[in-house]
Order: structure tokens, then C-alpha cells, then sequence
């Protein structure tokens, strides 16, 4: 089939949005047909040569995997749905995205604009429904502003703090042809993204970085979106200040550096919560006080000064005051700190704290007991981890989870020396994550190794991804942690339900073989597995699947009595901290 | 503590519900909310009251500020301005009350829009307080219906003394 010309003589509004999906670089999209989006469909196939269309089984699938290439590349994901339940579809992804700062455009297919309002056949009103699950929406009504709208979505999606933008095109304005006009200018008056540290407030950090004697750096995903990490580690490195990273900000600070303290929060390590706790100034940059890194927000860093630089202001003194709020963008403010510490170092001396932070780590790392012939979880990510270390693939390996207790072993156990290698539904939590996201991981980095890490709960959730991952010949892997339970909220049963199982076992009984049978799943799928529940086998079977060409699934059988640890109860404080 | 905002807003459909949803979500209390057109045919104009301490408040500006439509946001209550809410209300009005009311009317510099053998119509703008005394004073006559626009109000263009000019404009 011919392409469409695109410089001269009329197109119709679906090759118009094709042709500036291209224009802003698109390379994949995911896309589920139906009748409100047929035209556009039609319209791929002849951009094929271009674009990659991929079909997921669910438009969830689509949208997760739009976030999961928009994590890896920093770019915006781009996903379509008809309109409807396709659309409606998408409003976990688009909640999703909104919560961890992903750049995504999704776009829907509407019913034609004549019946918009009369409930016609697969009609909802997808403006309505994600207005405050998006950054931005819009509802294309003429063919002519296809364009101005696509380049406006984009920049929105991926300037500023990113996020989901939603386009809601009805299938009449898919349908007519006008010639069109690239040039039409964006019209968005009322939002200024750019955001940068002013010199009188960089003349206010420096000197309470200058006068701090216990300073620590509480880094968040704004490093990751802001692509702030080589400044970041400039900054710990000249200054000699330790980092702690949330969930979001895991792999902006080398793990293997001396001045990581890993994760912080609910389930980050003791040392680095201690520090936190103890500090008398928190270099709070690019993170937003999530509840589950601060616990009880009064309590969290009440002994410290806070300097929190976000290029979002509302995040500023929305949870916790800030002695220093700024507004910035947090890769262009640390490097202006850079700047000035070059000009006048540091002469602070932390090696008191240094010691006292050593002191923390070398008493309390994380830690978990091996259970005898058993595979435990923590134990089967550790043995990955180092399984992909020794073959020197640290650098190349992306990590994706779903949500509950293997994401936080995950977090914890695989140790991220790299940005954006690590995918994960930190802000909204949503189930189901880990494989779609690997999809579009591994579709904007063909020859890296993507590997879900997986929970048997979140697994099933979008199991039937795994018809993409064949048909699309994606070769993911699947770590999956099976214990036959919803593992994070039977860890809170046990913990404060006295242990009730309330809807939180999957199988069919003790005396029965584990349900289901994931094997038997992927055969049906064509995707190579295995199930192990031996420590024995567990070596070979990780070799075999970082050997293996094609996506392969680990079913790996592991006890449910495990605890993520530690753990700061919801709401409570770093006193209150589970260690066993 | 209530507050007075003043957004401007694109002129785009969706954009109220998308304001008004944002408000509703994130569960800050707003007394009124006007919205009219501008000087500006692109551009309206959203006046807001918002209910809450400072902390509040500053959440709700940047949360408005926030939204890509609002172009741009302004804490009025801060500065020396003008308000007005404008009402109509029905009020019962046999013929022997008539004058009675009609001399209310006259104090409170209201005109009266519509009659009726047993009713009156009555317009009244002015401050919000205004506006309540005059409903307080109504109401033993049996008001029947009543409609109030919320707030409106622009900054003055000088302020040498806010509670001077203040004065001035009750």
C-alpha cells in the first residue's frame, strides 16, 4: 500500500495523527483495535515501515507497557484504545502514570461527534473520566487541530514534571480529510514548565550545606525524569554527604558506592531510616513525601532542617514543611550547587557521621535466613542479582515487578547501579504491572535482558501478555515468586489481623499441587517454563534462563511465611520500625 | 480563615468541570465559585472563596496553578479590591406590605425587577455581608426563592491604604 503524501494535497485526520506521531519520534505503539479506532489502524498499517504497532491482549497491557518504555527511555510511552470499555481500559495506566511522573500519551477513539452525549455504542466520556488522573486531556473537535494537539500532548507528557496526556479523537474526525497544517504554534498560555533555582536561593542552600554536621540526601524519581544522576553523584562525591533513595530514585545513585544507603521508608534499610531520623539538614530533591517514606509525616526528620527543590511546586510544603522549598528543576539546581561548590569547596568534616552511619550499616543490613532445601524469595532475587553481576549484564539488565511482597524484595535484594533499569508501580501500586511493562522495556531496548519479577498474584493478573510476548517475539523473562498467596497483605494479617487469611490464599488447598499451573499456562502460550522449588536447582535454573533466546518463565515455588523486613507500620515512626 | 482566588482560565469546554473536579478530589472546601467571560475572548474569569488556614490555601493556588488551563492565578484577598455578589430573590408581598418592602429596598439600594399581586423580584450587588443583611432583613416576609451569583472581584488599580479604600467600597 502506498504511503500517504504528506507534504501536499489533503489527508484524512487518522493519517494526520500518524504522520505527527512520527513527527515526535514515535518508534512503537501499543495498540488494541475496535471500532471507534479502526481508521487510525488502518492508518498504521501503512506507516508499518516507521512506526511498530504492537498489539497487547487488553488495552491495560498497552498502557503498562507505554509506562514501561517511557520509564526506560525518559520518552513518552504511546498507547491507543477505542472508545468505551478500550478506553475506560486505560484508567488504571493513566492513574499509574500520573503517580509516578511517567510520560505517556494514550489515545482513544471516540464515537462520532454528531452522537457524543446520546450514550451511543461504546460511548463514555473519557475527558470526564481522566481529568484528574492526567496531567492533561484533550477532545479533538475538528480535524484541523489534530496536529497542534498531538505536538501539544507530547510537550505537556514530557516537559516539566512528566505525565499521562490523553487524546479522545472521534471516529469523524479520524474520518475526514483536510490538508493540514504543521505549523499551527501550540497554545498553552498558562503553563510555564520551565522552573529554575534562583542565586539568592542558591546563596540559602549553600550555607545550610554549609553549616550542616549531619547532612543526607533523600533522592526520589525526580532524578530519574529530570536525568539528574551524574550531577547527583558529582554532588555526593565532592560533597561527602550519603544518599538515600526512595523506591522511584533506586539506581540514580550507584548501590555499590559507599555513600548509598539504599532504599528508605516503610521497607528501606535500617541504616539509611536511622540516618534520616538523626540528620540535621535532609536534601530532599526531586521527591514529594510519599507516605510510605515518611510514615508519620511529623515525626519523619524532625531533627533536621529540610531543603526540598522540586520542579512541581505544588509538592512543595504539601506534606511536610520545608525549611528551603524550591522550585526547580532538580538537575539544573544540583548542578548549579555543584558550581558553586567548586568554586568554594566543602570543609565540612562528616567523618564522625560517616562512622555512625558505618556503625548503623554493619549492625543492621538487610539480611534474611536461608530456610533449609527451600527457595525463599529474598534468596532467589540475591542469587539473580549476582548471577547477572558475574556475567558483567549489570549494566544492560532492566528489573520490572508487579506490586506487593517481591516488588520490596526486588527493590531491596536487586541492587541498581544504573537509571532507568528499574520499572516499577510505586505511587498507585497497581497489580499486574511487572510483564506488560517488561513488554514495552524490552521493545525499546531489543538487546538488553528484561526480566519481570513477578508475584503469583500480580502475575495472573495480565497473564495473557504473554500472546504478545510470543506473537511479538519479545524475550522477556519471568522471575516468578510463587507462594500461593497475596504475600503483602497476608504479611499485614499476620502482623496486625492476627493472622486471619481474609481472600488472601490462591490455591486450592494444602493437599493439592499449587494452583494454577503456570507451566501448563506458558505451554499454552508457546513460552518456554519451568517450575523448581529445590535450593538445589536454583542455580541451574536461573543459568537456563538467562541462557534461554526466547521469553522464559521461572515458576519457582517458594514458602508464603516470609516477611518483607524491615518494616515501619503504616503511619508510625522510625522508633516503631519491625526488624523480625 | 476564608479566602478570596482569582483565576484566569482558557476558555476551552471542560475546563470548569476540570477545576471544579480538582477542588472536589482533593477535598478543599469552596463557599462560592463564579465564572463569566472576560476582556478577553480567550480568556474567563473563575472567582473562587476557599475555606482553610494559609496552608490551604497556598495548595489550592498551586493546584490550580497547576491545571494546564489556568493561565494564571491571583490570591485578590491579599490586595485591596472590589467585590460584588449579585442576587435576585422572590420575596411574598401582599399589597399592604408593598411600600414597607419598597423602603427596604431603598435602604439597601436593591431595585425591584418584577411584581406581582402577592410577590416581589428584587435585584441587589454588593459585598457578600451586604447581600446577607439584606436576606436577613427579607426573611420574615418569606423569601420564595433566591439565586446568588458567589463571588466576583477584581484588585484596585491603586491601593495607597487597603482598609481605607476598603471602607470606601462597603
Amino acid at each position: 500500500m502506498a504511503q500517504p503524501n504528506s507534504s501536499t494535497g489533503p489527508m484524512t485526520g487518522a493519517d494526520i495523527l500518524v504522520e505527527a506521531l512520527l513527527r515526535e519520534g514515535v518508534e512503537v505503539i501499543f495498540a488494541y483495535p475496535g471500532g471507534a479506532s479502526m481508521p487510525i489502524h488502518q492508518s498504521l498499517t501503512r506507516y508499518k515501515d516507521k512506526l511498530r504497532t504492537v498489539l497487547p491482549r487488553i488495552e491495560q497491557g498497552g498502557g503498562f507497557a507505554a509506562e514501561g518504555y517511557a520509564r526506560v527511555t525518559g520518552k513518552a510511552g504511546v498507547c491507543l484504545a477505542t472508545s468505551g470499555p478500550g478506553a475506560t481500559n486505560f484508567t488504571t495506566c493513566l492513574a499509574d502514570a500520573k503517580m509516578d511522573s511517567l510520560p505517556m500519551v494514550a489515545i482513544t477513539g471516540q464515537v462520532p461527534t454528531k452522537v457524543i452525549g446520546t450514550d451511543a455504542f461504546q460511548e463514555t466520556p473519557m475527558v470526564g473520566i481522566s481529568q484528574q488522573i492526567t496531567k492533561h486531556q484533550y477532545l479533538i473537535q475538528r480535524t484541523e487541530d489534530i496536529a497542534r494537539v498531538i505536538k501539544e500532548a507530547f510537550y505537556i507528557a514530557q516537559s516539566g514534571r512528566p505525565g499521562p496526556v490523553l487524546v479522545d479523537i472521534p471516529k469523524n474526525i479520524q474520518q475526514n480529510s483536510i490538508v493540514p497544517d504543521w505549523n499551527s504554534s501550540m497554545n498553552l498560555p498558562g503553563y510555564r514548565p520551565d522552573k529554575k533555582i534562583s542565586d539568592a536561593e542558591l546563596d540559602k542552600a549553600l550555607e545550610m550545606i554549609r553549616s550542616a554536621r549531619r547532612p543526607i540526601i533523600y533522592a526520589g524519581g525526580g532524578i530519574t525524569s529530570s536525568g539528574a544522576w551524574d550531577e547527583l553523584r558529582a554532588f555526593a562525591e565532592k560533597s561527602r554527604i550519603p544518599v538515600a533513595m526512595t523506591l522511584q530514585g533506586l539506581g540514580t545513585f550507584p548501590a555499590d558506592h559507599y555513600l548509598s544507603l539504599h532504599m528508605l521508608g516503610m521497607h528501606g534499610t535500617v541504616y539509611s531510616n536511622y540516618a534520616i531520623n538523626e540528620a540535621d539538614l535532609l536534601l530532599a530533591w526531586g521527591v514529594r513525601f510519599d507516605d510510605r517514606v515518611t510514615g508519620k509525616v511529623e515525626a519523619f526528620a524532625e531533627h533536621g532542617k529540610i531543603i526540598h527543590i522540586d520542579i512541581d511546586p505544588s509538592e512543595l510544603n504539601k506534606n511536610k514543611k520545608a525549611d528551603l522549598p524550591i522550585e526547580s528543576d532538580i538537575r539544573y539546581a544540583i548542578g548549579q550547587i555543584n558550581r558553586r561548590l567548586d568554586e568554594k569547596p566543602l570543609t565540612s568534616d562528616y567523618t564522625s557521621w560517616h562512622r555512625q552511619i558505618d556503625q548503623w550499616r554493619h549492625d543492621e543490613p538487610l539480611k534474611f535466613d536461608a530456610v533449609p532445601s527451600k527457595i525463599i524469595p529474598q534468596q532467589a532475587i540475591s542469587r539473580l542479582w549476582e548471577k547477572v553481576r558475574e556475567r558483567g549484564w549489570l549494566d544492560r539488565t532492566i528489573v520490572t515487578t508487579g506490586v506487593g511482597q517481591h516488588q520490596m524484595w526486588a527493590a531491596q535484594y536487586f541492587r541498581f547501579n544504573d537509571p532507568r533499569m528499574w520499572v516499577t508501580s510505586g505511587g498507585l501500586g497497581s497489580m499486574g504491572f511487572g510483564l506488560p511493562s517488561a513488554m514495552g522495556a524490552q521493545l525499546a531496548y531489543p538487546n538488553r535482558l528484561v526480566i519481570d519479577i513477578d508475584g503469583d498474584g500480580s502475575f495472573l493478573m495480565n497473564v495473557q501478555e504473554l500472546a504478545c510476548v510470543k506473537t511479538e517475539n519479545l524475550p522477556v523473562k519471568v522471575l516468578l515468586l510463587n507462594n500461593q498467596h497475596l504475600g503483602m497483605v497476608m504479611q499485614w494479617e499476620d502482623r496486625f489481623h492476627g493472622g486471619n487469611r481474609a481472600h488472601t490464599y490462591l490455591g486450592l488447598g494444602d493437599d493439592k499441587p499449587p494452583y494454577p499451573d503456570f507451566v501448563t499456562i506458558c505451554k499454552g502460550f508457546g513460552i518456554a517454563s519451568k517450575q523448581i522449588s529445590a535450593d538445589s536447582d536454583l542455580d541451574a535454573a536461573l543459568d537456563e534462563m538467562l541462557d534461554s533466546d526466547g521469553a522464559y518463565v521461572l515458576d519457582i515455588l517458594v514458602p508464603h511465611q516470609e516477611h518483607v523486613l524491615p518494616m515501619i507500620p503504616s503511619g508510625m515512626t522510625v522508633r516503631d520500625m519491625i526488624k523480625a | 480563615m476564608r479566602h478570596l482566588l482569582s483565576a484566569l482560565v482558557q476558555n476551552q469546554p471542560g475546563v470548569l468541570a476540570q477545576v471544579a473536579g480538582m477542588l472536589a478530589s482533593r477535598g478543599f472546601n469552596i463557599d462560592s465559585l463564579a465564572v463569566g467571560e472576560t476582556e478577553q475572548a480567550e480568556l474567563s474569569r473563575m472567582t473562587f472563596v476557599v475555606r482553610g488556614d494559609d496552608r490551604v490555601l497556598e495548595q489550592v493556588r498551586k493546584q490550580l496553578e497547576k491545571v494546564v488551563t489556568v493561565v494564571r492565578v491571583h490570591d485578590i484577598s491579599s490586595e485591596a479590591f472590589v467585590e460584588r455578589d449579585l442576587m435576585l430573590v422572590r420575596v411574598e408581598c401582599p399589597q399592604e406590605r408593598r411600600a414597607e418592602l419598597k423602603d427596604l429596598v431603598d435602604i439597601f439600594r436593591a431595585k425591584i425587577v418584577d411584581v406581582s399581586r402577592s410577590a416581589l423580584m428584587i435585584e441587589l450587588s454588593g459585598t457578600e455581608d451586604k447581600v446577607q443583611a439584606f436576606v436577613d432583613v427579607l426573611r420574615p416576609y418569606g423569601i420564595m426563592e433566591l439565586a446568588r451569583t458567589g463571588r466576583i472581584a477584581l484588585v484596585r488599580s491603586s491601593s495607597p491604604d487597603r482598609s481605607e479604600r476598603q471602607s470606601v467600597a462597603s
